[in-house]
């Protein structure tokens, strides 16, 4: 499952409509944490066989990204397009995507922990749910043998290690791998490969789900800025640390 | 609205979390708001006896699921329990705390009770009968009111965000029959870093990045622990290998807001402000004068980490004797 989103190094503005980011003069990339996802998919591939589908809800934009992850070896791509799809909850999101899957068969899903611009860590638990199928998050490590998954998950404070039967679904944590960037003949060959690109309007959700999203943004501001550049000034680093103490301390009140 | 609030404890280890104060205390605001009952629900095996120390944070009922099987958190079974809970209760609003395991079990119970879910957010507010959370997104970057329709409302709080508050609650235990029904996930094994404090609950966060130098963390490692605090690293320190990437703070790592954040030899990427700028206090120590960093911090020395973070060390600890 793939999202394409803003470059992490964006500047991110507010759009006039005061509920939505500004778009122009951003570079799209896939998510950092699907592009996780989508190397896990290959090194399974290649060690275990099998083919690998990318999936995607979004506008027709998306197509690229799907691209770049058919040039890093996927072998083929499902676009759920919407235009509209920016004002999607993670839940609406999550519907589709189970709505497609349950016709596509799958041993595994691999999913991002959470996409970087939203950051609602929702779509694949809520996607595994509704193919009620089991999840594990934050995965480090997977171990596939025969029809179980055995991962490595990061927990608070901690590892843990889960196993589950296949089908199931997983979503990636930091330190799972190092993605491969796309070869001149992958990308040569990704031309090649499909994307099916299917309208929004023809999945099947079922009447009662395809009214307002349950969560809706009604508004979004930056963050404040800090004073800033309050410079600890003192003849020596002595002086400077004893200074910054005095205020952490006396003015701050945060020791 | 009046069908009352339910707020999800999590313990680890019979210990219960920092966000589960949070989580019941903001729960105990929402019901005294609703006019409604504060119930806390808490999972796992033995914690009876812990129970009785959410007490004194005002719920009206503290209701025990407890069952050897809920010894090691598995999202499945913890949701099916919970999901039982909530059907036979049926509360207005869920909350509880945005942690590893809160994040699992609030979007699959988002997913199954077809209910709005307000993941990591920061502060919740009413405006005549709707519910709206704040929660920041882009990796803090921007900062978003959600609006929240459908009920139960499900509020997933970020931890060390909402304040701890003592209330009056009858706080009647009461006990709930585990059934965790069809479950696939297994336990097999897990690793505590019991003497690690975890980064996202630290009251104060220090953090090392490329100025570190090495794997080498002492300096930071010895202020951290005199202020009861945590090690952080920005994605250069862990890309280097020198920190674990649980540690890592920022727009691809962790989103930390600790009452006090040091940022050591830390230049300041864009990404690195998004996992930090909802501290509330920021220093920045740099060798660099022209360090981003300087700019997004409250308080900046320019100099070598290495001499300056020992002499606030030293300071500190003159302070505290």
């Amino acid at each position: 499952m793939l999202k394409q989103v803003p470059a992490t190094e964006s500047l991110i503005g507010i759009a006039q409509d005061g509920i939505s980011v500004k778009t122009d003069g951003i570079k799209w990339v896939i998510n950092p944490y699907d592009e996780f996802a989508v190397e896990e998919a290959l090194r399974i591939k290649e060690a275990h066989g099998g083919s690998v589908t990318i999936i995607s809800v979004g506008p027709e934009t998306t197509a690229e990204a799907i691209r770049t992850a058919l040039a890093m070896g996927a072998d083929k791509g499902i676009l759920i397009n919407d235009p509209a799809s920016a004002a999607y909850d993670s839940l609406k999101t999550a519907r589709i995507l189970a709505a497609v899957l349950k016709e596509a068969p799958f041993d595994l899903i691999i999913a991002g922990q959470r996409a970087v611009d939203d950051d609602s860590f929702q779509v694949g638990p809520a996607t595994a749910e509704f193919l009620d199928i089991p999840h594990i998050s934050m995965v480090v490590k997977e171990e596939i043998t025969d029809t179980k998954i055995r991962c490595h998950k990061t927990i608070d404070g901690g590892t843990a290690i889960l196993e589950t039967q296949l089908p199931a679904l997983i979503t990636t944590q930091r330190g799972l791998n190092e993605p491969r960037y796309a070869s001149l003949p992958g990308i040569m060959k990704a031309k090649k490969k499909p994307i099916d690109i299917k309208n929004v309007a023809d999945i099947e959700l079922g009447s009662e789900h395809l009214g307002e999203p349950l969560t809706k943004i009604v508004s979004m501001k930056t963050p404040p800025d800090r004073k800033g550049g309050h410079m600890i000034q003192g003849d020596s680093a002595q002086a400077k640390a004893a200074e910054l103490v005095r205020i952490l301390h006396e003015e701050e009140k945060v020791l | 609205m009046s069908k009352g609030v339910l707020a999800i404890a999590e313990q680890v280890e019979g210990v219960f979390r920092k966000v589960t104060y949070e989580a019941l205390s903001e729960g105990r605001r929402i019901a005294d708001h609703l006019g409604s009952e504060l119930t806390v629900l808490v999972l796992g095996a033995d914690v009876e006896n812990i129970s009785k120390e959410l007490k004194p944070y005002g719920p009206d009922k503290i209701v025990v699921a407890d069952s050897p099987e809920l010894n090691e958190f598995l999202t499945d079974a913890y949701t099916n329990v919970i999901y039982d809970f909530i059907q036979k209760e049926t509360p207005d609003v869920i909350i509880l705390g945005a942690s590893t395991q809160g994040k699992d079990v609030s979007a699959r119970l988002s997913a199954r009770l077809n209910a709005p879910l307000a993941m990591d957010c920061v502060a919740i507010r009413f405006e005549e009968n709707s519910l709206f959370a704040t929660r920041y997104m882009y990796g803090g970057k921007i900062l978003a009111d959600v609006e929240l329709n459908g009920t139960p409302k499900i509020l997933a709080i970020r931890p060390n965000a909402l304040d701890i508050t003592k209330a009056d609650g009858p706080g009647i235990l009461q006990n709930f029959d585990v059934d965790t029904g069809a479950t696939a996930l297994q336990f097999i094994d897990k690793r505590l870093d019991t003497d690690k404090k975890e980064i996202t609950e630290a009251d104060t966060v220090v953090s090392g990045g490329r100025g570190m130098g090495s794997p080498d963390f002492t300096v930071i490692e010895a202020l951290a622990e005199l202020l009861g605090g945590a090690v952080g690293a920005s994605r250069s320190a862990v890309d280097e290998g020198w920190r674990p990437s649980s540690d890592q703070v920022g727009q691809t790592g962790k989103v930390v807001s600790p009452n006090l954040y040091i940022a050591c030899g830390i230049s300041g990427a864009i990404q690195h402000f998004a996992g930090m700028s909802s501290s509330n206090v920021v220093v920045a120590i740099n060798k660099d004068p022209e360090a981003p960093i300087f700019a997004k911090a409250d308080y900046g020395i320019e100099g070598d980490l290495f001499e300056i973070v020992p002499l606030i060390t030293d300071e500190i600890r003159k302070l505290k004797s």
